[in-house]
């Protein structure tokens, strides 16, 4: 059952230079009815991207054809909220592999690990030179070595480094998920419960 | 030096530990509801896996049931068939159900706690993210994402990086009018919706000593929405006198055994936090708030904040916000006109809120232009409010009972506020949209909020109660 096999990825960005973007704005209740894990990327944001009459929103940045590719940048405190999975799944189902941002809540980063999306958190100034250099330059490619644990701006060649859970880096590279760990030491959970149980 | 509260709970739950990596944590129990665990079942049965420890799970629909005429199928064809599948689920893997109208059906983490199912030095998780609520009872107890429920379902545990440790004790008394909730909202406001982000609270100090279980339940239940993985509060005689006699508590010499392990539930003198935060009681107002996160409060006496108080970086996310709401920077909160007043959900739709509420509208209207719904937590709760007479004076009062489920809270099911509406709500969040598309929320404790429905806009409770 194991997760995409993370790529390395040359890609432009998506801005969203919001904080406290929650979890009930990149997918919100309503919309948390389906049983399956698929479909959920047609929402993503589905409030700021769409009026009361399922209208396409000019100004939001998902409606702006300048802005496109695999990674999307947030303000801080991204996904905070609820713990609502379907958060991840809308991101990945739309086609983003990265989140970057300077501060992720703690549910959204595991479910995003979880599910092969790389969040990558930078520096405040890093963040803000992003932001300026899509401004400049919506084309403008950031490159994801997660080997390396490296984001690069291409256009300025400034790079910084992230940090990741060594196991996650692991699983992420090689497309390994937790159960299968899990169902790996079936026998030390095994003597935990009877240990526990005398 | 010694350990937190914290860490024996967690030393004791560790199974292994991958190197450079997550714990391997051991869960004792797993609530599961309709909306976060379909996924988790396909994926069990994807890999033709069985719930490895059936027992330590125990499943009730909540978040998209309808509140009224719970009797009848589900209209909404989507809700119906995730509360069936709910039901299915359980049926294949042996879960315990307490499926629409079970008497013991409810919001997860109001029925946790009234089965006795929560209990002092469990690890408890739930693919919901105020699972922090049980905390109140000294057990390490959070939310999970659904890959997360499948892990639990297939193997009773989670992989988890241990998170920071940190205190807030809070001493003094609080003063007449002020509660749990706004003990929480406080908190929030001043450490931010991220401050907490990272760690794992301990809420000490007399103030919440003083609390009784169902307003711990409240502190803890809010954990999440200042970042905080979760919280907890050390177990002492009342955490003991609550669990006592409930259906899955333990019983006679099994019991005496259960306490003596318990009492030890405590943090070491000499242990220390990553992180302390000491406030004072005599600082807390009753609260409400302005903005579009649970950390935009302030006392309900006090104004929204102006941007030149702002720290720059913040200013476009605090005028988006204002925007949203209506409001302007510097507004007085006393006297702005409400819509709708909620009174419900995992936070604050136990039978103490309940009584808050019937106690301060007892003999008096609503407001004419308030619509103000009721949503018990349970239905124990529902029944117990029958018995003790609150559904007659909340009906005399204007208010409209519901049937229990998280309703307007997320607005999954058809309880929402309409678009452009306000709402007071004694719920969690405040998030642009959540009580319905376009509704606007301010976060209250339920006596402000009995206070707003029978005076149609935000009043300070104090003023009616010292008349």
């Amino acid at each position: 059952m194991a997760i995409d096999k993370f790529r390395h990825t040359i890609s432009t960005a998506v801005p969203l230079p919001i904080e406290n973007v929650d979890t009930d704005q990149i997918i919100p209740a309503r919309f948390l009815k389906a049983t399956t894990r698929d479909g959920f990327g047609e929402n993503l944001f589905r409030d700021w991207r769409y009026d009361n009459s399922d209208q396409p929103i000019p100004d939001f940045v998902l409606n702006n054809s300048i802005y496109r590719g695999k990674i999307l940048v947030g303000g801080k405190n991204f996904g905070c909220g609820s713990s609502r999975e379907h958060a991840a799944w809308a991101v990945g189902d739309y086609g983003f592999k990265v989140v970057v941002s300077s501060f992720f809540a703690d549910i959204f980063k595991n479910n995003a690990l979880n599910n092969g999306i790389l969040p990558i958190t930078v520096s405040e100034d890093f963040l803000a030179q992003i932001f300026s250099e899509i401004e400049k330059d919506p084309d403008v490619k950031f490159e994801v070595n997660l080997e390396s644990q490296t984001f690069k701006i291409t256009s300025t060649a400034v790079e910084t480094d992230f940090d990741i859970n060594p196991y996650k880096k692991k699983c992420l590279l090689n497309g390994y998920d937790d159960i299968d760990y899990l169902l790996s030491i079936s026998d030390k959970i095994e003597t935990f419960e009877t240990a526990r149980a005398e | 030096m010694g350990k937190t509260l914290f860490d024996k709970i967690w030393d004791a739950h560790v199974i292994d530990e991958i190197e450079g990596g997550p714990s391997v944590l051991y869960i004792d129990k797993h609530l599961i509801h309709e909306v976060t665990s379909p996924q988790a079942f396909n994926g069990i049965n994807k890999r033709g896996l069985k719930v490895r420890r059936p027992e330590r799970t125990v499943a009730t629909p909540d978040h998209n049931v309808p509140t009224i005429d719970q009797h009848l199928p589900i209209k909404d064809k989507l809700s119906k068939y995730q509360v069936d599948k709910l039901t299915e689920n359980c049926e294949q893997h042996g879960v315990e159900l307490y499926g629409l109208n079970h008497p013991y059906q409810g919001i997860v983490h109001v029925v946790g706690p009234q089965m006795g199912i929560t209990q002092p030095g469990m690890t408890m998780v739930c693919g919901d993210s105020h699972t922090s609520t049980h905390g109140a009872f000294g057990t390490i107890a959070f939310g999970i994402g659904t890959s997360e429920v499948e892990m639990v379902l297939a193997t009773q545990c989670i992989l988890q990086p241990k998170p920071k440790k940190m205190r807030i004790t809070v001493n003094g008394s609080l003063k007449n009018g002020v509660t749990s909730k706004d003990v929480i909202l406080y908190i929030i406001s001043e450490i931010s919706a991220s401050g907490a982000t990272g760690f794992f609270v301990e809420y000490a100090g007399e103030v919440f000593r003083s609390m009784s279980m169902e307003a711990r339940m409240t502190v803890c239940n809010m954990s999440i929405e200042m970042g905080a993985r979760g919280g907890l509060i050390a177990p002492d005689q009342k955490t003991f006198d609550y669990v006592e006699g409930r259906e899955y508590a333990p019983k006679g010499t099994d019991w005496d055994k259960s306490i003596a392990k318990w009492t030890k539930l405590n943090t070491d003198a000499d242990a220390v936090f990553d992180e302390e935060l000491k406030f004072d009681a005599t600082d807390i107002e009753p609260m409400i708030t302005y903005g579009t996160n649970p950390g935009m409060g302030v006392g309900i006496t006090g104004s929204i904040p102006v941007v030149g108080d702002i720290s720059s970086k913040e200013v476009p996310s605090f005028q988006k916000s204002l925007e949203y709401m209506g409001f302007k920077d510097g507004d007085v909160m006393i006297g702005k006109k409400v819509d709708y007043v909620f009174v419900g959900s995992c936070t604050n739709g136990r039978i103490e809120d309940l009584r808050s509420v019937a106690d301060f509208v007892k003999g008096k209207k609503k407001a004419d232009n308030i619509t103000a719904w009721i949503v018990p937590g349970s239905k124990q709760v529902e029944k117990q409010a029958i018995k003790e007479g609150i559904v007659d004076v909340l009906e005399e009062a204007g208010f409209k009972m519901r049937q229990p489920g998280c309703s307007a809270c997320l607005a999954m099911n058809d309880d929402k506020v309409p678009k452009g509406k306000y709402a007071v709500s004694t719920s969690n969040r405040n998030f642009e949209g959540r009580q319905g598309p376009g509704s606007r929320t301010l976060l209250a404790s339920p006596l402000t909020a009995a206070a707003v429905a029978i005076t149609g806009k935000i009043i300070d409770p104090r003023t009616i109660l010292q008349n």
